[in-house]
């Protein structure tokens, strides 16, 4: 796959590839949910409803759908904290990650990760995680776990592994990687590539920018696909899974896209040169694939408009039902800091006695 | 604890390690090891001698010297339900992993609402003496006890290390299993039997009415031998082995100084921000109005230890050290013994 070059001017999305009318219609109204979801939670963010950091992916929907097309329901995925779109399609209601961002115990981590911890065991959504590379070890273990309980085939299940350009500069990567290509593990690891650390390109972290090329340290194949084509990524993603699965051979898949805004919401971007930002703005997946499936009569301007409100009224809902929910009880304070229960676990408050007097 | 001992074998610390490692991997297979040169090579102190020969290469895992990726996957195959038990090499190099340790291993339970639970252990010696120098002796428990979501043991005798471990490999949470390298040899009666300790629990090894001394690990022996010396000079010394140092048993600490109403602190980490502050606040807190003495902690000097055995003597807390501080504390003027 060629390298996509941060000066391409405008959207490559050569075809719809004889995709069913249905599936086209599904992705967009997917990337349409997220860049609804995405553009409310800055507005909250704005208006104080979310607190601590907030990372949007707002430019890499095509990125998030394309992934979690491909990944099955029997498979786990560990991500990094740009994490909203990927709980959202991992089939969690709006209404629980909305909640969580908002500090709410019906939120998806029950108010206690916010934004950067969305967590649900049941869909195997196992983390997004706040610290950079530090979901890749143990989305390493749990593949390693994986090959001691399952047998190989098109059945069995891998893990997928989100991370950021940035990531691939940490040793936990370089240390994970070298695990999961020495046993053999079934896992993915994709390197969503926005070109961008907070605001630290690429070419001045990486010695080696094509990022996908490091796998070969590791005996793994190295695959790069343009993030903005959301079939691209979805097909790119399957091949590396049926890998992971079938033959337990790990692959480092990059996907390369743009983010339309800062690092997190609080970033206006002035690092970035006005190129730069119109480059982005024009790669934009979301309506270049909208206008993509106009010009193919998958969908009419009428059904597009129709969709697009439908997902501002499913992220209206959520808005509603995570502001009417109730904050964790304060009772519950100390409620999972363990699973085995211990004598003599700390419960103080601030300023209580550790000790009453003997 | 179970306390219907049929019967005793003496063995070594070590061999209380290792025998119970057997155990649990013959008792449930979710349970693996994993860690540098802890198969073929048996370990750098041959903890696991003999397992992977028994067990297989899936359940005894020799990883590569990579302490981040090692314990973070065994903390994701944790995530899936796996029991796994680490090996690092020395608590030294745990400093590699701390991010999977406390950040994430510590977190992953409350900060994803108990939707997961991490059964993993951390078996990693401490402890110097053995002219390892500055990087290789180092006692870093503290680092471990302060974090909430883990809990740390530090067993003293090799019952309690067949115990402790025990708990600790049955247990859901994140444990970390300290063990020090002048205790591996040490020898000790053991239950043949089954046994499970409860985590969080101090014991109170030997009674006593005058003075008490908290201690842990191998500080605990060095306690013992100077409570039973003092002994033959007519004091009555109390020793608290705390056993577990997160959660700490307060209770235990309190009562014990209650009744004597002196305390002295032996502990083989740094004084400042020690183990020993944190006994000392406690006993300040608990049982002040009947303390007859300033609590007095006996700690490793603060300087990185030096190699030369001069230097390292000097450096770390001996039992002449704790006789002369015992003796301080009750206000008996010391003998030529001592120093």
């Amino acid at each position: 796959m060629a390298a996509k070059a941060r000066t391409r001017p405008e959207s490559t999305i050569e075809s719809t590839g004889g995709e069913p009318a249905d599936t086209l219609r599904d992705y967009y109204e997917q990337m349409s949910l997220v860049r609804a979801f995405e553009l409310r939670s800055s507005e909250m963010y704005a208006r104080a409803k979310i607190g601590g950091y907030c990372h949007l992916n707002l430019g890499e929907e095509a990125t998030v759908v394309g992934l979690m097309a491909a990944i099955e329901a029997r498979d786990y995925l560990f991500t990094g904290y740009r994490d909203h779109g990927y709980a959202l399609l991992r089939g969690l209601s709006p209404e629980r990650v909305m909640a969580e961002l908002f500090g709410k115990v019906t939120g998806v981590s029950g108010g206690r990760g916010g934004s950067m911890h969305l967590f649900d065991a049941e869909t195997r959504l196992f983390g997004g995680y706040g610290i950079v590379g530090g979901q890749i070890p143990p989305a390493t273990g749990a593949a390693l776990a994986l090959k001691n309980q399952e047998v190989a085939g098109p059945d069995a299940a891998a893990v997928m592994c989100l991370l950021g350009d940035g990531t691939t500069n940490i040793g936990a990567f370089h240390e994970s990687l070298n695990l999961a290509g020495l046993w053999k593990l079934p896992i993915v690891y994709v390197i969503v590539n926005n070109g961008l650390g907070m605001g630290t390109t690429v070419e001045k972290a990486s010695a080696e920018p094509d990022l996908y090329k490091r796998g070969a340290s590791y005996r793994m194949p190295g695959v790069r696909v343009d993030g903005d084509d959301v079939l691209a990524v979805r097909d790119a993603a399957r091949d590396a899974l049926r890998q992971a699965r079938e033959s337990r051979q790990p692959v480092l898949l990059e996907v390369m896209c743009y983010r339309l805004r800062g690092h997190s919401v609080v970033d206006p971007a002035r690092y970035r040169s006005s190129e730069d930002t119109t480059i982005a703005q024009q790669s934009d997946p979301v309506p270049s694939f909208r206008a993509k499936l106009i010009s193919a009569g998958v969908l009419s301007e009428t059904d597009a408009a129709a969709i697009d409100e439908a997902a501002d009224v499913r992220v209206s809902e959520a808005v509603v039902f995570a502001d009417e929910s109730p904050e964790p009880d304060v009772d519950d304070l100390f409620k999972y800091v363990y699973a085995t229960a211990v004598a003599h676990m700390p419960t103080a408050l601030p300023g209580e006695p550790v000790m009453d007097a003997l | 604890m179970n306390t219907e001992v049929a019967t005793t074998r003496t063995i070594t610390y070590r061999q209380a390690l290792n025998e119970t490692l057997r155990a649990e991997l013959e008792r449930d297979d979710k349970v693996f090891l994993i860690g540098e040169e802890i198969g073929v090579f048996e370990g750098s102190y041959k903890i696991t001698a003999g397992l992977l020969e028994d067990f297989g290469p899936d359940r005894v895992i020799d990883a590569p010297i990579a302490e981040e990726g090692f314990v973070g996957a065994a903390l994701g195959a944790a995530m899936l339900g796996m029991r796994p038990v680490v090996e690092i090499m020395t608590i030294n190099f745990s400093l590699i992993a701390i991010d999977q340790i406390v950040n994430h291993a510590a977190k992953m339970r409350s900060m994803f609402a108990g939707q997961v639970s991490i059964p993993l252990v951390i078996r990693m010696p401490g402890g110097g003496g053995q002219q390892l120098a500055a990087t290789h002796s180092q006692n870093l428990e503290v680092w471990y006890a302060h974090i909430p979501g883990l809990k740390v043991v530090a067993p003293s005798t090799p019952a309690d290390a067949k115990a402790l471990l025990t708990a600790a490999i049955r247990d859901d949470d994140p444990v970390i299993f300290l063990e020090n390298l002048s205790l591996y040899s040490a020898k000790g009666e053991v239950p043949t039997d089954e046994q499970v300790a409860e985590i969080g629990k101090a014991a109170v090894v030997k009674t006593g009415t005058d003075l008490t001394i908290v201690s842990y690990s191998r500080g605990t022996t060095t306690a013992l031998e100077v409570a039973r010396q003092l002994e033959a000079e007519g004091l009555s010394i109390e020793v608290v082995d705390l056993r577990s140092l997160r959660p700490l048993d307060r209770d235990t600490i309190c009562a014990s100084v209650k009744k004597t109403g002196h305390a002295v602190v032996f502990e083989d980490d740094w004084l400042s921000y020690g183990i020993g502050a944190e006994i000392s606040a406690t006993i300040g807190e608990g049982v002040f109005d009947f303390l007859d003495a300033p609590v007095r902690r006996v700690a490793a000097a603060e300087v990185p230890l030096p190699y030369a055995k001069s230097l390292e003597k000097a450096a770390l807390p001996s039992a002449a050290d704790l006789a002369r501080v015992v003796r301080e504390v009750l206000n008996i003027s010391s003998t030529p013994n001592d120093k």
